[in-house]
């Protein structure tokens, strides 16, 4: 599955999509499918503040729950409702499933984040080792 | 004879048929109104009304439960723990878990029937042998783990590690801060974070080294004033040894952090090193792992937690001491206690069985586990490491972590490896744990295992390497021996049923 060019990445297999101050934070396909099937997302609220690199949800699947980490620093303004009854959109399409969307407060922090073919090569690096 | 049988249909000579019901139904669904498993005498006090005593509580309508005999009541469970796989019917190799062998001498010395009948409101002038059974444990477990003070109060592991981080932050807060964060590595048991923040920290995660081991420079950095602890398992679930724990435990006391050890593990160490001895603060043991009581629905567990004489003042309520006269008494008057975490002092059945175990081994008896423990491990890790892969070349202890991506390149994962285990009479190994391994196979034989039956579980494991090469889809739809095929999983934890509906 291609990484979105238009996305960035961290290293912790996080996406975010950033339209005006506002990114859309999602998981990379790569995680989608080292987690499996994906049953439960617990997700922060609506009004939470996240902080670049600190978890804010998690990803539970059937071997593993597994901590989100936010691309940057915010608060909630949107979680994705549909999540609670279907997580395994997450499965069928990973770069446009959003799990939440956050007002930024310092898009300077997207600048530490890997673009596509970084990360790419970045978990080409993962898969070796 | 056999040509016989295929002739005539099902076998049906001979005394030994198959019963002709091989799925047990639900007791709703063999219900029918009216059957009894008991018969109560006549009434001979007054009646009751429940309608005037109960309220608005009273119920109309009787609830709707399950009506049997008591043989069909019996046949029924009897039935089902037949289904069952237990280490009394062979290797049961779940990495962490320490399934080993529950000795029958802890069983009964558990029944003997002043210990099984003793009662936790019995006077103390009456209960001396239960208290001393309980104080001749902390000692043992004391000398065992070099620590200072010890409650048996916990009622499993996670229990534990939420009564020594409790303790951790009743001592910071004695010291003016509570502090803010716990570091947790990232190859840590779940219930580690999970203890954290159920106590009010913040989790920090600190990444393993290439060696899966802590990095030292990277726990320099993020060790902090407001670091309250680093909760650290030793050896780590990667059943490495962590070499540089004396370093670790100065790099945290230098900030004022303390040390917690995660004790599952702890059968890898005992009679070799003790945790008191290389900078740990508090930890907790588990009496259902390393001290072999039952465990994996056998019976409840007992997570003891010891600590270092400074935490002492902050032990739950009550805690054992001896009067002048050498009687033992529990002490309620404990001013900066965290309070109790338990009814009553804790389960004592498993302290019984876990003396047992310990007086019945003995010092050079407990050292032999553990080598036998660590030796079983390493012998498994030769045998297996030329078909299965192994991520971290470090030393093994107890157990050892392989991967499945040798089998994964032909589309076979550590899940379908573990089904087809089954179909050779074993327990599947750990599964997808630790995280930090992609893939993982985590297997923990135990001394309890003799070299013929390691010989099986081995032969077992190279058979199926071999099925994923020449046959994947043989592994990738196991079990095929068992009452039921492979279970929906995803289905389960998406959409559980989990109550019979008429």
């Amino acid at each position: 599955m291609p990484y979105p060019t238009e996305y960035r990445y961290t290293r912790e297999h996080e996406w975010i999509s950033v339209e005006g101050s506002i990114g859309s934070i999602g998981i990379t396909d790569y995680a989608q499918s080292s987690l499996g099937d994906i049953v439960y997302v617990d997700a922060p609220k609506v009004g939470d503040a996240v902080t670049a690199n600190a978890t804010f949800g998690s990803v539970e699947s059937v071997k593993a729950v597994s901590d989100l980490y936010s691309p940057a620093s915010g608060t909630v303004t949107a979680v994705n409702e549909e999540l609670k009854t279907a997580p395994d959109k997450i499965n069928q399409d990973p770069h446009g499933t959003w799990i939440i969307k956050v007002e930024l407060s310092n898009p300077a922090e997207l600048n530490s984040l890997l673009d596509a073919a970084a990360y790419e090569a970045f978990i080409a690096e993962e898969t070796e080792s | 004879m056999i040509s016989d049988t295929e002739k005539n249909g099902p076998r049906t000579l001979g005394k030994v048929r198959t019963h002709p019901t091989q799925n047990e139904a639900l007791l709703f669904e063999k219900s029918s109104p009216g059957k009894r498993a008991y018969k109560l005498p006549p009434l001979d006090v007054p009646a009751v009304n429940s309608a005037k005593l109960l309220g608005a509580a009273h119920r109309t309508t009787p609830g709707l439960l399950p009506e049997l005999s008591e043989i069909e009541i019996i046949r029924h469970f009897t039935r089902l723990s037949t289904w069952n796989y237990a280490i009394d019917l062979g290797m049961y190799p779940l990495g962490s878990c320490t399934m080993k062998y529950n000795p029958r001498v802890n069983e009964f010395v558990a029944r003997i029937e002043g210990l099984a009948e003793a009662h936790p409101y019995r006077p103390e002038s009456l209960s001396q042998g239960a208290l001393e059974i309980i104080d001749l444990l902390r000692r043992c477990l004391l000398e065992i783990t070099g620590m200072d003070a010890i409650t048996l109060q916990p009622a499993a592991g996670a229990h534990g590690e939420f009564t020594g981080i409790l303790l951790t932050r009743a001592w910071h807060e004695s010291q003016g801060n509570p502090r803010r964060k716990i570091l947790i590595p990232d190859s840590a048991h779940g219930t580690n974070p999970a203890t954290a923040a159920i106590v009010g920290y913040a989790v920090e995660n600190l990444k393993s080294n290439a060696d899966g081991g802590i990095d030292l420079d990277a726990l320099t950095r993020q060790v902090d004033e407001e670091t309250a602890a680093l909760m650290l398992t030793n050896p780590s679930t990667l059943g490495v040894f962590e070499s540089q724990i004396h370093r670790i435990a100065d790099i945290l006391h230098a900030k004022g952090a303390l040390l917690y050890m995660d004790g599952a593990n702890m059968n890898a160490l005992v009679g070799k090193v003790r945790p008191g001895d290389f900078g740990v603060d508090v930890m907790h043991l588990n009496l259902h792992k390393t001290f072999s009581t039952p465990h994996g629905g056998g019976g409840p567990g007992s997570g003891p937690v010891a600590c270092k004489a400074f935490l002492e003042p902050f032990l739950p309520t009550p805690v054992l001491v001896q009067n002048q006269d050498g009687a033992l008494r529990w002490d309620y008057d404990r001013p900066q206690s965290v309070g109790r975490v338990r009814a009553f002092y804790g389960n004592t059945g498993m302290f019984i069985r876990a003396l047992a175990y310990i007086l019945a081994n003995g010092p050079d008896g407990l050292r032999q586990t553990t080598e036998d423990a660590v030796l079983n491990a390493n012998y498994i890790r030769k045998k297996l490491e030329d078909v299965y892969e192994l991520p971290y070349q470090t030393a093994s202890m107890h157990e050892v972590v392989f991967s499945d991506k040798r089998q994964a390149a032909r589309g076979v994962k550590t899940g379908d490896i573990a089904k087809r285990l089954i179909d050779y009479g074993f327990h599947p190994y750990t599964v997808s744990f630790p995280l930090i391994v992609h893939g993982a196979l985590m297997i923990e034989p135990t001394e309890s295992e003799s070299r013929e039956e390691l010989d099986l579980f081995i032969d077992a494991m190279r058979s199926i390497a071999r099925e994923a090469e020449e046959n994947p889809d043989l592994v990738k739809s196991a079990p095929h021996s068992t009452r039921v095929s492979r279970l929906d999983e995803v289905q389960a934890a998406r959409k559980p049923i989990l109550r019979w509906r008429p």
